[in-house]
């Protein structure tokens, strides 16, 4: 739980000495007992921490040109290896469920269509699915078969 | 002894007021048998929490409301909450059984599945008092600014005499004001300054129906950074609602005005009053 100091509110009924009690970054993840939207919520977060720490990676990557061409042809000749094909993988599944999520937000968020954001999950879903597994398939097929 | 906050107009029930328990109907008959396990979070006087376990005799339509009844009438006269009603109107029961908000007095134990209950009590929406009973200053704090205006406009005409202190008793219509909106959110969670699911519904009511509120005022409150923006549309308040508010729909509601008013400022090149 995160207790913090209220930081609004009339002095007259204020008692400064009792923190609003809050549950915190847990309520992201703990998903006990909660619907589709939460789900999604959720899921939507880790995503997202999962593609802002694979760009930090990439950039880490990338900076291994600056070692030379023996740094970067090192990296490369493992890129073809099963753990780093499934890491691609999961950044796909990372940037679909992300990206296909806040499309899907976005349309609820302005008001386009606030009463079918289940239907609008389920269909982003079957979507993302069909590319996931397409672009899964590619991956381990002809990228690591043509290695 | 737990407290009653200044801003709520409900009567309190007797373990507000700390009273005899002994003074409490206590609506479960014990049966011979069959009992649940409850886990009942226990804090007083700002210490941090934690779960006493108690036996509960159980019938097939024991509410979590009467279960907790039966465990300060029958083994600790110590455990505070609130309650009114019994029948879903008063708000006041609201909690967290098994990590998901509701009102207790209508949770079946049936309905939970089986096993052990655990119970605690709704989170962001105040300061914990002792154990499952919330302060709500702060919920109301952010609730009432955007305006109730329940009263029938034909009550506060010209010639007409309502009743005295009416105003008070002004009321967001559906919303019961238990706070499970707040404590489902997992913006609230993390957020001190989000205006939450409650007051953004109110808002949003006004707007739809203004009746004698500002419906500029309840937009101008609403339409900031911590207000109908920082939603991001779990809906858990929505499914959480046990009054059918819709939360959430509000919001993406007041949302949509907002943007096309501001889409409308920039295209007659007006600035927009955020």
């Amino acid at each position: 739980m995160i207790e913090e100091r209220a930081t609004s509110g009339t002095p007259a009924t204020r008692r400064p000495d009792q923190p609003v009690r809050r549950r915190g970054l847990v309520s992201w993840v703990d998903v006990r007992g909660r619907r589709l939207g939460g789900w999604a919520f959720a899921l939507n977060r880790a995503t997202g921490l999962g593609v802002l720490l694979y760009l930090y990676l990439h950039l880490v990557i990338l900076s291994m040109l600056a070692g030379g061409p023996g740094s970067w042809d090192g990296f490369v000749s493992i890129a073809g290896s099963p753990i780093l094909l499934l890491l691609d993988v999961v950044l796909l599944f990372g940037l679909l469920a992300h990206g296909l999520n806040g499309i899907r937000v976005s349309l609820v968020g302005l008001g386009i269509v606030i009463d079918r954001q289940r239907a609008l999950f389920v269909a982003f879903f079957v979507m993302g699915l069909i590319v996931f597994l397409i672009g899964a398939v590619r991956i381990f097929g002809e990228t690591g078969g043509g290695r | 002894m737990t407290e009653h906050t200044a801003n709520d107009p409900r009567p309190p029930a007797p373990e507000q007021l700390g009273g005899d328990p002994q003074d409490t109907p206590a609506p479960l008959h014990p049966a011979p048998g069959h009992t649940v396990t409850f886990r009942v979070s226990r804090s007083s006087r700002g210490e941090r929490p934690h779960f006493d376990t108690f036996q509960v005799p159980v019938e097939p339509r024991t509410t979590v409301l009467d279960g907790l009844i039966s465990i300060r009438r029958h083994q600790d006269p110590t455990l505070t909450l609130r309650h009114s009603c019994f029948h879903a109107s008063c708000g006041t029961c609201a909690m967290r059984v098994n990590g998901r908000e509701g009102l207790a007095c209508v949770t079946k134990l049936e309905e939970l599945g089986g096993g052990t209950v655990t119970v605690e009590p709704i989170a962001n929406a105040g300061a914990l008092i002792s154990d499952l009973v919330v302060d709500m200053v702060a919920f109301f704090e952010r609730y009432a600014p955007m305006g109730q205006p329940l009263v029938r406009e034909s009550e506060l005409g010209p010639g007409s005499r309502p009743a005295e202190g009416v105003e008070r008793l002004e009321r967001f219509e559906d919303c019961i004001e238990c706070g499970i909106c707040m404590s489902a959110c997992p913006i609230s969670a993390t957020d001190s300054r989000y205006l939450g699911p409650a007051a953004l519904a109110a808002a949003w009511r006004v707007m739809s129906e203004p009746r004698t509120a500002d419906p500029e005022r309840a937009m101008a409150l609403a339409d900031v950074d911590h207000g109908i923006w920082r939603c991001h549309a779990a809906f858990e308040c929505t499914e959480a609602c046990p009054s059918s508010v819709d939360p959430a729909g509000a919001i993406m509601r007041l949302r949509r005005t907002a943007a096309r008013r501001r889409l409308g400022g920039l295209l007659s090149g007006t600035r927009s009053n955020r």
